[in-house]
This record gives C-alpha cells, sequence and structure tokens, in this order.
C-alpha cells in the first residue's frame, strides 16, 4: 500500500490503435512514455489494418512495459495501480491491452482502472501544463476521432457538444495524401508540404457552419476532384496547404465558438492532429484574440500514448473513483461520456 | 510446485491451477471452464481469480505458467497468451507455450491413434494426429474439411476422432473432449517446469497471415 501522503504510482496501458503505448505516472508526473508503433507493417495497405495491428501488440507489449519501467526507474511492485485502455478504438487491439492490464493488477495485486481513449487524451496535459481547470473545451482530432466536447470534472463526465458525421480529421489527411501519392500516414507529410504552399490558392469547401459538427467527407472529396480536373502538373503544396487550411479554419473556429458560448476560457487540443503546425498556430490566433487559453501538449503526447492513461489514472485514483471490475469489457465503440468502463 | 494454466483458442475459456510434485502425484487442484465464444476478454482474470481461490492460493505462489498457442481463433487466442505472458512477468516466474490441440485429450487410456479437428471458422479447421502414445506425428495444419476427411478415407483411418471441428463438420465417429483443457495445458508443460527449464517467448500459432491487401489506385471522384 502506498502511504496516503504520497502521489499514486500508475502504470497506462493503451493499444487501442496501432501504437502500443506503456508510460508510467507518479500524480502528475511524466517518469516514463515508452511507444512501440506498428505504423511501418500498415503503411504498404494505406491504413491500420486490425489483424496486423493486433499482433504486433501482443508481441510488444512486455518488452515495452519493462522500458517503461526501466526508463521511470521503478518495480512492478512499487505501482500503485494500473489503467489501461477500455475503448473505443479497434476492438481486438483494445483486447490484448486490456488482457495485459488485467493480468497485471490480479498479478500485483494492485485496482485496474479501465479507461476511455478520449478522456485520456484530455487528461495527459496535466503532465505538461498542470491540472486543467474545469470547465473545459476539449478539441480532439485524430485517425479515428474527431471530437468537440465540454469537460466539466474529468473523473466523472465527458460531454459531447459535436463529432464527425463521416470521416475523423487525420482520416482527411491520410485519404487526401494518398490521392497525391505521398504516402500513409498522411498528417506529417501535408503539414510539411504545406509550408510552401499558399493556403488560399484554392477555395474548398468549409461545411456544416453553425453546428459544432463537422464533415470532412465532402472536403476530401473536393480535393480529389480539383486534382482530377487540373491539367498539367498538380501544384500539391498549394494543394496541401489550401486542404489543411479548410481543416484547421472548421476546427478551430468551432472549438473557440464552443468556449464563447459556454462561457469556458481554456481549451485543449488533442489526438493526433493536434500535432498538425498550422493546427496549433491557427488555434493559438483564435484563441488570444477570444481571451481564451490554449493548452496544447507537445506533439508526442497528442498521439496515443500509455502516459495518457497513467495520467487519466492517477486522476482517478486521486479522487477515490471506485476501480473497474477484473471482468471489465474491450468497449471498441465506448461512448464518449463515459470516462471508465465498467 | 503451483502451476496455472490457461487456453482460449476455442470457445471454452478454460482455466486451471496444479500443484506439480516430483512423483507421479499431484497436490492441490482447481478446474474452471466457460463456453461463451465472444467473451474469453471479460471471462479469463475472473477464471484466474476463481481458481487461485479455490486452492487457497495467491498469485505470487505460482511458480509458472502455462498456456495453450492455438491454433484457435486469433482475437480470443491472443486474450490467454497475453494474459498468461503478463502473470508470468508480473510474478517474475516462468511461462511455457503448448500446441492446445495437444491439450485436447481426456484421462483414459484409449491406446489409439487421435485425431483433434477443431474449428478455424471460414469453412476450415485445425487439425493435428497423435500416435497411440499421444505423441503428435502430424499438425497442427489448417485444412478445408472435406479434404481432410479424403485424406482420412485414402489412408483407411481407424483411430478415434476428437474436437469440436469434427463434430461440426460431421466426421465419421466424432467424439469427446470437444475443446483444449487447461489442466491438460499444465501437465504438457509439467517437464519444463518441474526442471526449471528457461520461460519463452510466446509466439501464438496463427497458422494465417493476417487477412489484408495492400489497396489498388484511388478511384475517381469526377463522375
Amino acid at each position: 500500500m502506498r502511504s496516503p501522503s504520497s502521489e499514486p504510482l500508475v502504470l497506462g496501458i493503451e493499444t487501442s490503435c496501432d501504437e502500443t503505448g506503456v508510460g508510467v505516472v507518479r500524480g502528475h508526473e511524466l517518469l516514463a512514455d515508452e511507444v512501440a508503433s506498428s505504423v511501418d507493417e500498415h503503411a504498404r495497405f494505406g491504413g491500420v489494418v486490425p489483424e496486423v495491428a493486433s499482433r504486433a501488440h501482443l508481441e510488444a507489449m512486455v518488452p515495452t512495459v519493462h522500458r517503461a519501467l526501466a526508463t521511470a526507474g521503478v518495480r512492478l511492485t512499487d505501482l500503485d495501480a494500473v489503467a489501461v485502455t477500455a475503448g473505443p478504438g479497434l476492438a481486438g487491439a483494445l483486447l490484448v491491452g486490456v488482457a495485459a492490464a488485467k493480468a497485471y493488477s490480479l498479478a500485483l495485486g494492485v485496482p485496474l482502472y479501465g479507461v476511455n481513449h478520449l478522456a485520456s487524451h484530455v487528461a495527459v496535459d496535466v503532465l505538461e501544463h498542470g491540472p486543467l481547470p474545469e470547465p473545459a473545451v476539449a478539441m480532439l482530432v485524430s485517425g479515428g476521432h474527431s471530437s468537440l466536447l465540454l469537460v466539466p470534472d474529468l473523473t466523472r463526465e465527458l460531454v459531447p457538444l459535436g463529432q464527425t458525421v463521416d470521416d475523423a480529421a487525420g482520416e482527411a489527411f491520410d485519404k487526401v495524401a494518398r490521392l497525391l501519392g505521398l504516402g500513409f500516414p498522411g498528417g506529417p507529410v501535408v503539414d510539411r508540404l504545406a509550408r510552401d504552399g499558399d493556403p488560399a490558392a484554392i477555395a474548398f469547401p468549409r461545411a456544416m457552419p453553425g453546428s459544432y459538427d463537422v464533415s470532412f467527407s465532402g472536403l476530401k472529396t473536393a480535393v480529389a476532384r480539383w486534382v482530377e480536373a487540373h491539367e498539367g502538373a498538380v501544384p500539391v503544396a498549394d494543394v496541401c496547404a489550401s486542404f489543411q487550411e479548410a481543416v484547421v479554419d472548421v476546427l478551430t473556429a468551432k472549438a473557440v465558438r464552443a468556449c464563447r458560448e459556454h462561457g469556458v476560457d481554456h481549451l485543449l487540443l488533442g489526438g493526433g492532429v493536434a500535432a498538425n503546425s498550422r493546427l496549433r498556430a491557427l488555434a493559438q490566433e483564435r484563441c488570444d484574440a477570444a481571451g481564451v487559453v490554449l493548452r496544447v501538449p507537445r506533439p508526442g503526447l497528442c498521439t496515443d500514448n500509455g502516459a495518457m492513461v497513467a495520467a487519466l489514472g492517477a486522476r482517478l485514483v486521486d479522487a477515490g473513483v471506485a476501480p473497474s471490475a477484473l471482468d471489465l469489457p474491450a468497449d471498441s465503440a465506448l461512448d464518449v461520456t463515459e470516462v471508465m468502463a465498467r | 510446485m503451483l502451476v496455472l494454466g490457461m487456453d482460449t483458442s476455442s470457445p471454452a475459456v478454460s482455466v486451471a491451477v496444479v500443484e506439480l510434485l516430483p512423483g507421479p502425484t499431484w497436490g492441490r487442484s482447481a478446474r474452471w471452464r466457460v463456453v461463451d465464444g465472444g467473451k474469453h476478454g471479460e471471462l479469463l482474470a475472473t477464471g484466474i481469480a476463481s481458481v487461485l481461490r479455490e486452492v487457497a492460493a495467491r498469485p505470487a505462489d505460482l511458480g509458472a505458467v502455462a498456456v495453450g498457442l492455438g491454433p484457435g481463433p486469433f482475437t480470443g487466442l491472443r486474450v490467454g497468451v497475453m494474459t498468461a505472458a503478463a502473470t508470468a512477468d508480473a510474478l517474475g516466474i516462468p511461462v511455457y507455450g503448448v500446441c492446445s490441440l495437444d491439450a485436447v485429450t481426456d484421462w483414459e487410456e484409449h491406446d489409439t491413434p487421435r485425431l483433434v479437428v477443431t474449428d478455424a471458422r471460414r469453412k476450415e479447421v485445425y487439425w493435428a494426429e497423435y500416435a497411440a502414445d499421444d505423441e503428435r506425428v502430424a499438425g497442427p495444419s489448417v485444412m478445408r474439411p472435406d479434404a481432410l476427411k479424403a485424406a482420412l478415407d485414402e489412408t483407411g483411418w481407424t483411430g478415434r476422432v476428437v474436437g469440436a471441428g469434427a463434430q461440426l463438420h460431421g466426421f465419421a465417429g466424432a467424439g469427446e473432449p470437444l475443446h483444449p483443457d487447461a489442466e491438460q495445458v499444465v501437465l504438457l508443460a509439467a517437464r519444463r517446469a518441474l526442471d526449471g527449464a528457461p520461460g519463452e517467448v510466446l509466439t501464438p500459432l496463427y497458422l494465417r497471415r493476417p487477412d489484408a491487401t495492400p489497396p489498388g489506385q484511388p478511384k475517381r471522384a469526377t463522375p
């Protein structure tokens, strides 16, 4: 048992997609964040293949746990709790992490916290910038999610304000990269090429004004049509910059409006797309103009990782929230309102 | 030595704990099994807690872990393999893998060869062949049941045929047991456990590659 005065030491396990993430956190302090990615194995398929990801998680888990423990300078027997992503995500991939977390929890005799992947993306910022004032608004954008959330109390609930009605933001980057022949994943390469392009060169559509929901399917098609209709060499940098501008314009406008309409003065960005340099810059500009404090974790903590799961676990332990039962299911469609799976 | 065994390569989630003694006898033992195809992830840890409770042991009392490596449907299979690996890692004890088909057997002496056939889905079966002394002489492999039946006819098979795949696909004389059993998994690893053999990096017997093909050219968006 830990002494009542010390901060909880928590192991976090994340396997919702193609990253095997293991983190170690003590209270608000990040001690280790190790990620084994299978992204290279997926590249030739143009997207994440669930079975390939699941196999890779199984292979990587124990070695990644040990890398994290070594980096943190702690032993398994020092742990106060184990936290794991219970959903949402790829069902078979989630199951590997949940099985590992249950086994560590049961064998070590420490509580198990099965947590929501999206809530973890919100929780991770505490490791860099300290406790997030609540209520806050969070915009989580990745290859699997585009969610605008109100966060009244992260240990209790997330209130969904809007989400994508079709493609996730990261998915749109991947699809546009593919049609431009830029490979997978698309986010980093589009971001890089866009720096040499003109964001106003092509007027791509901004869908669903007035709603907190977003839609990127039409934008992707608009880019494809523009490229197909273009004669001569495609100005790839201008296409990337103009497409990217359409995505980040919509995301930042809605996030800042949500802050204003809910009287909230802190906005948090998270998820893999929050590593996008233009999204970070435009969000900062618009938050400054609106008097909103912007919080964005460094890119390595925006993408999927185990530290974010450990961070949320530590917060739940601190708040005295009851742990999950041993029959905790992996829930690929875990509702965004549920901070924990039970 | 108290050894924990588990197998999740079939619709059964099977868990056992057996106290191995140097002689031919055992000490304490407990078994737990639920046949519920889609719930391996929920059930397995509960079963482990249950068998440990039954023999009044704590996880720290375990000396080794043994697990069925399949072949079997991948998603469920990985639950057992991951759980076994992490349990052994947490306790600092060795983990041993066995072929799950080897554990589709019972205690009766039959003195005849045995063919184990389990369901591989996609209209295929996993199978392995055993001599009368229980030694595996062919497999594990994956095949269409018709092809396996034809091969049996051709060789004039007279041994037993067991396993849920044999029953499902109407193999002549198909009998029990239907699924791998965790107590058998422990016994199959008993020699290694008692000898203190080093543990292994567990590699599931998938027998199939992931089902994925690289995409072709993107479809045109312009009509």
